[in-house]
């Protein structure tokens, strides 16, 4: 019950929002949010990960065609939906100095948004997960369009379509394996994990399934809606992009195209680890001589991204368990980036590095906060960043060394990126604000202030004691690379 | 009365309405009045309804007719739409030449 | 206290400094910021000591929490206490601590005094983890760590971008080493089952009982922790970061780029001597490396003007002798040197200190000179640290550096030859930087001058204790020619005894062989030191500033190798960059997104004409079409 409620709450609470009226919109939404935590973290005690799916809901919702509603939270969604909720919070919090117009419907937005994530993270029936899928992508695709920067309406669209583009894709895999059922059809993850496709048609639908989740994560060559939607969207618009939409691409590869088309990853995954590998070198590279704030934090973002899901290709335990893992942390850290993005940006009124610079003498919090979250990013040990990226890679040195040395590379380009990033923006000389908005850079206070000191904390305490997350995932990842034939296939 | 149908050859039958129906085209096709245009399109149906009578006598099967009372009521309201959208046309331009009407393109 | 609490408390007692000065120093006192910055220092050294009693007596292992596992892989946090690792803790508190008093002094005038203790006791906190560490992965949070506390060191003076950039370029330098690392840990794991050193060791064994050594996977492995250390201890091909890390404070340069975190690649190597000692292919690199780079940053320290660079170089130059001594298999000797040259290099950069100070803030030795009476204890100290690098006997360079050269000369007398050679540079650029900053007249103007003075007692104390250091560091390993004992020597035994059953190569050196080889190195130095008094004590303002010429003007410029990197691999990269930005990612991935979607559009428009609006011509059409559908029906289909 737990979870259905999980999914209940943010749509109840934007009726909330409805009747408190505009003036405590924010708030409303900021303690629906919490509430939201608060039972989340409450389930997460309660989680046993060696006992399977729990929290579940099942009941019928079109009994004709065999649609369920059936929801359920295994190790794998627990940690998702544990980021989800717990970054929920913290977006909203981020935007409560920003005053956002309309903002019942900003806040409706957000949480609806929130509800088709947890929906996404736990729906055990395909169609029921398909509806939340594209469910999650209206919210976020209002957000950037009202309150989106400049040439909004032309990157929304693109990015739009570009999404739906994948996701009839993946709806036709999906009909594909309904038919396959056995009369009467029906969707759920059980039998369509159950049913075995032979090989050719596994590699079809691998590539149907994987094309739509490339193009969320997203994966080489099926970025190019990204650094252009993260640098229109607002802040927070980003913040749910990054923090947590990309996750459900990440998040479905492993829940749904490995158990269900294993042979279409042995056939296939190699392919798809090459993308991954080549969006590493190919993100970071162009990652270095960025100039736009936001849109550097893009290309990072996209190298990162590429590494998780490089590791989940390698088919190997310790580089699944680093990828879950990292999917946390890298919505953490990324969350925090993009958020100083915005704080720069609400100061200064430019995201160009080259007009930024010197801003550790104004505002040392700030500063501070962006060094550890930043150390997070670059996988600095005893940071959250470098439990996931030493996991995915000593995975991807099972699958082969020479892909771990390529995938390696990521650790001396983040470094190059990301302090070039800090030496541009927060080091050296004060450069002439060019904004009159604010003659003099404030240090961050208030809301900003706690926003990053939570992120910078659980940057480190993941960084240092990660064993309850990986806990949580590990006997749900051993579960599904169980049921994969020849899990060793690279050796 | 089956008889009296069947004492023309089924030939006969298909030669005069396949002249009919041509006649309907280059009607439809070279006329550029919309009313002489409907009319055509009048006989192309009414060829068909002949052919349908006539297909269905020699074969006993009412099927055929009963077809034909359908094309006809559905060629009267067609018809009657039709007209009244052409008299609507005509209040606004003052012509029933086809060729004046050119303002629905892409 | 059982030993578990100590080893916590000595890991932990910096970190809570970092955390209080990091904090809340803004808000305290400075002389509060010292207290806790050299009091954290001071009671992880009480701990040290506890620690290296208890080590006397066995190895233990303490284990606190399960830190990363899946399935078959875990790791621990988990320390390892043995004679290898509290002798390097001690280095680290006992002349870290040294030089967090000196600070005090040295430091006194800054803004963000806090800052810099901060960072100071987190440098502390990550060398301790890396040598505590009882896995090669806790030793990598150390390892990365010390190049984040080195990074932020370095651009300390964060408004100046040329010490940001140095900074930035010794972090990306030691990540391109801390890869090697990093997959070498992987493939330690795939080989060992285990990143646990017992384990991996007690694995090695097997190598040594079959007999089999320079296997391949042996010699990946070792080459890989081999490509960490020349990363982080400053070797060819990636040494050019620490001349560059002289722009942090003077007294990090004696801590983090002299005494400890470069020391940190020897450390790894002595740690992991089993596995050399399987790779004898792996050794003859290291030796090389070694010997080619101290050789190499010898000739550059040559012609330096920055009393920092001179030292730089000079550490670059000794870590060379160290990796020679790994590499001919004289462990030991390596720990001597490393404890030696942690002695006196931070004496001499301490000292510099004091002189930069005395000079406010300037570094040309050009504009030195003279400042022996001016500040007579620091004159007296750095002429010991001098000495002692010079290898002049009874200082303390003189027993590892020959301890070294004797086990070069029983590996390959060239190896002998060059760092001979070495030898005699050092001692020439030495007693040039001593000379010019200390003799002759002073150059500089009148109000430097009149500024000149004797650094206060918290920085000349330090000074006093690490020069007594620098003078008898050395007895405790007086060669066997001496009759002496040599103490480091027992002290490694248990260590070193793993690696009993590995053959020695090359012949033993007989003790007159010794005795010669000795008075040769003593006598040439001797003979350098000459000619650098001869050269450099008279110097005057004038002919100081001419330009160098020909070969000097190649080692002036330090063979050029910086603008080589810049243009062989960072001017590239960046073009690439923006080649691939605009031509790969806009131009040709973007444009073909772009381009499904303008094809679509153009597709529409093209299509959009064929309504003309014709009436009669869409009749036409549409007859045609029936026709043509008839036509195809009967004559293609059936």
């Amino acid at each position: 019950m737990i979870n259905a409620f999980l999914i209940a709450w943010p749509l109840f609470s934007v009726l909330l929002i409805l009747a408190m009226g505009k003036d405590r919109a924010k708030w409303t939404a900021l303690m629906a949010a919490i509430v939201q935590f608060c039972v989340t973290i409450y389930a997460w005690t309660q989680f046993v990960p060696t006992a399977g799916v729990q929290f579940g809901t099942d009941m019928e919702w079109i009994p004709q065609l065999g649609i369920h509603f059936n929801v359920g939270i295994d190790g794998i969604s627990m940690l998702v939906v544990l980021l989800t909720n717990l970054l929920a919070p913290l977006i909203i919090l981020s935007s409560v100095r920003k005053n956002y117009e309309r903002p019942t419907l900003f806040y409706s937005l957000v949480l609806i948004m929130q509800a088709a994530l947890v929906g996404v993270f736990t729906a055990r029936d395909m169609f029921l997960y398909y509806i939340f899928w594209e469910l999650a992508l209206v919210p976020i695709y209002l957000i950037v369009l009202i309150y989106g920067a400049e040439n909004r309406v032309k990157i929304t669209f693109k990015f739009f379509i570009y999404t739906m583009f994948g996701s009839l894709l993946m709806l036709v895999g999906i009909l594909y394996l309904y038919y396959l059922t056995p009369a009467p059809h029906n969707f759920d993850i059980n039998t369509l994990s159950n049913l075995h496709p032979d090989a050719h048609a596994q590699g079809w639908i691998f590539w149907a399934f994987f094309i739509a989740f490339a193009i969320k994560m997203p994966v080489f060559p099926f970025h190019t809606w990204q650094p252009d939607t993260y640098t229109t969207a607002p802040a927070q618009g980003t913040m749910l992009l990054s923090g947590i939409m990309l996750k459900m691409g990440i998040y479905s590869v492993i829940r749904w195209i490995l158990p269900i088309v294993p042979m279409g990853v042995q056939d296939w995954g190699k392919v798809a680890l090459v993308l991954s590998l080549i969006g590493i070198v190919y993100g970071s590279w162009i990652a270095i001589t960025q100039k736009d704030f936001k849109r550097l934090l893009a290309y990072s973002s996209f190298a990162h991204v590429g590494l998780i899901s490089a590791a989940i290709f390698t088919l190997t335990l310790t580089g699944l368990q680093g990828s879950m893992i990292q999917m946390f942390s890298h919505g953490i850290n990324i969350v925090g980036l993009f958020f100083i993005a915005q704080i720069i940006y609400d100061r200064t009124g430019t995201f160009q590095l080259p007009n930024l610079g010197g801003l550790m003498k104004k505002a040392p919090v700030l500063a501070a906060c962006f060094l550890i979250i930043l150390l997070g990013s670059v996988g600095l040990p005893l940071t959250d960043g470098f439990v996931g990226e030493f996991m995915m890679l000593s995975g991807t040195y099972q699958a082969s060394p020479w892909i771990a040395a390529v995938a390696g590379l990521t650790i001396i380009f983040s470094a190059v990126y990301m302090f070039r990033l800090y030496q541009s923006s927060m080091l050296g000389e004060l450069k002439p604000v060019p904004s009159t908005r604010d003659e003099n850079f404030e240090d961050v206070k208030g809301s900003e202030t706690i926003v990053l000191v939570i992120i910078a904390f659980l940057v480190v305490i993941i960084g240092i004691y990660p064993k309850p997350l990986l806990d949580t995932t590990e006997p749900a990842i051993t579960a599904i690379l169980k049921n994969i034939p020849n899990v060793d296939i690279w050796q | 009365m089956n008889s009296i149908i069947t004492s023309v050859p089924i030939n006969s039958y298909i030669l005069l309405c396949t002249t009919l129906f041509c006649i309907g085209v280059m009607g439809v096709l070279l006329r550029r009045n919309v009313i002489i245009i409907f009319m055509s399109v009048e006989l192309m149906l009414n060829s068909v309804n002949l052919l349908f009578t006539a297909f269905s006598a020699y074969s006993s099967n009412p099927a055929g007719q009963i077809f034909v009372f359908f094309v006809m009521v559905v060629a009267a309201a067609e018809i009657a739409i039709g007209l009244a959208i052409v008299v609507m046309i005509h209040r606004n331009t003052k012509t029933v030449d086809v060729n004046e009407w050119s303002k629905l393109k892409g | 206290m059982n030993i578990s609490a100590i080893v916590a408390v000595s890991i932990l007692v910096p970190f809570a400094g970092f955390l209080l000065n990091f904090l809340f120093g803004s808000k305290i006192p400075k002389s509060l910021v010292s207290i806790i910055g050299c009091g954290s220092i001071l009671i992880a050294l009480a701990m040290n000591i506890m620690l290296f009693v208890s080590a006397l007596d066995g190895p233990a292992t303490i284990t606190y929490f399960n830190w990363i596992h899946a399935g078959s892989f875990s790791v621990d946090f988990s320390f390892l206490i043995d004679r290898l690792s509290v002798l390097m803790l001690l280095i680290i508190t006992g002349v870290g601590f040294l030089i967090h008093l000196y600070s005090v002094g040295y430091m006194h005038d800054d803004d963000a005094y806090f800052r810099y203790f901060a960072y100071l006791n987190l440098f502390v906190f990550f060398m301790q983890m890396l040598v505590m560490g009882s896995n090669y992965l806790i030793a990598f949070i150390g390892w990365e760590g010390v190049g984040l506390c080195s990074y932020l060191l370095i651009g300390f003076w964060y408004k100046n971008t040329n010490y940001n950039n140095a900074a930035k370029k010794a972090f990306i330098m030691n990540r391109i080493g801390d890869l090697g690392f990093l997959i070498g840990i992987f493939w330690i794991f795939n080989q060992f089952g285990s990143i646990n050193y017992k384990e991996v060791f007690a694995g090695a064994q097997g190598f040594i009982i079959n007999n089999n050594y320079n296997d391949t996977v042996i010699i990946f492995i070792t080459v890989l922790l081999f490509i960490g250390a020349i990363g982080k201890s400053a070797q060819i091909p990636l040494y050019t970061w620490l001349p560059d890390a002289m722009a942090g404070p003077t007294p990090v340069s004696a801590l983090i780029h002299a005494a400890t975190m470069v020391t940190a690649g020897i450390y790894v190597i002595v740690r992991s001597h089993v596995l050399y000692s399987l790779a004898p292919f792996t050794q003859d690199i290291i030796a090389i490396v070694g010997i080619t780079t101290a050789f190499f940053a010898a000739t550059i320290g040559l012609a330096q003007n920055d009393i920092k660079k001179v030292l730089a170089y000079s550490t670059v130059s000794q870590l060379g002798y160290m990796f020679v001594a790994l590499g001919v298999g004289a462990y030991g000797s390596g720990m001597f040197h490393l404890m030696t040259h942690a002695f006196f290099k931070a004496l001499l950069f301490l000292c510099a200190g004091s002189v930069i100070h005395a000079m406010g803030g300037e570094q040309d030795m050009r504009v030195m000179g003279g400042l022996r009476k001016k500040l007579p204890i620091t004159f007296i100290t750095m002429l010991t640290g001098t000495l002692a690098i010079s290898g002049i006997p009874p200082f303390a360079g003189f027993f590892s550096k020959d301890e070294i050269l004797a086990k070069a000369y029983e590996h390959n007398p060239i190896l002998w030859v060059v760092g001979l050679i070495t030898a005699v540079i050092t001692a020439v650029y030495m007693f040039r930087m001593l000379f010019l900053t200390f003799y002759g007249n002073f150059r500089g103007d009148a109000h430097q001058e009149s500024h000149l003075h004797e650094s206060p007692s918290t920085m000349t104390i330090p000074l006093m204790v690490l020069a007594v250091l620098s003078l008898v560091g050395g007895f405790l390993g007086i060669p066997e020619v001496f009759g002496g004992k040599h103490i480091l020597n027992d002290y490694f035994a248990p260590i070193f005894s793993d690696i009993a059953t590995v053959p020695h190569t090359g012949t033993v050196l007989s003790h007159s062989m010794e005795f010669i080889l000795m008075a040769v190195s003593v006598g040439l130095v001797l003979v350098a030191i000459y000619f650098a008094s001869r050269m450099f004590i008279k110097k005057t303002a004038e002919g100081m500033d001419e330009e160098p010429k020909g070969f000097a003007k190649l080692l002036a410029n330090k063979y050029y190798v910086d603008e080589i990197y810049d243009t062989l691999i960072v001017k590239p990269a960046d073009w690439f960059s923006g080649f691939i930005y605009r031509f790969l990612e806009l131009d040709f991935i973007d444009g073909m997104v772009n381009g499904i979607g303008r094809a679509t559009n153009y597709s529409g428009k093209t299509i959009r004409k064929l309504q003309t609006g014709h009436i009669g011509f869409y009749l036409f059409a549409m007859t045609i079409c029936i026709v043509i559908l008839i036509l195809i029906n009967n004559f293609f289909i059936s």
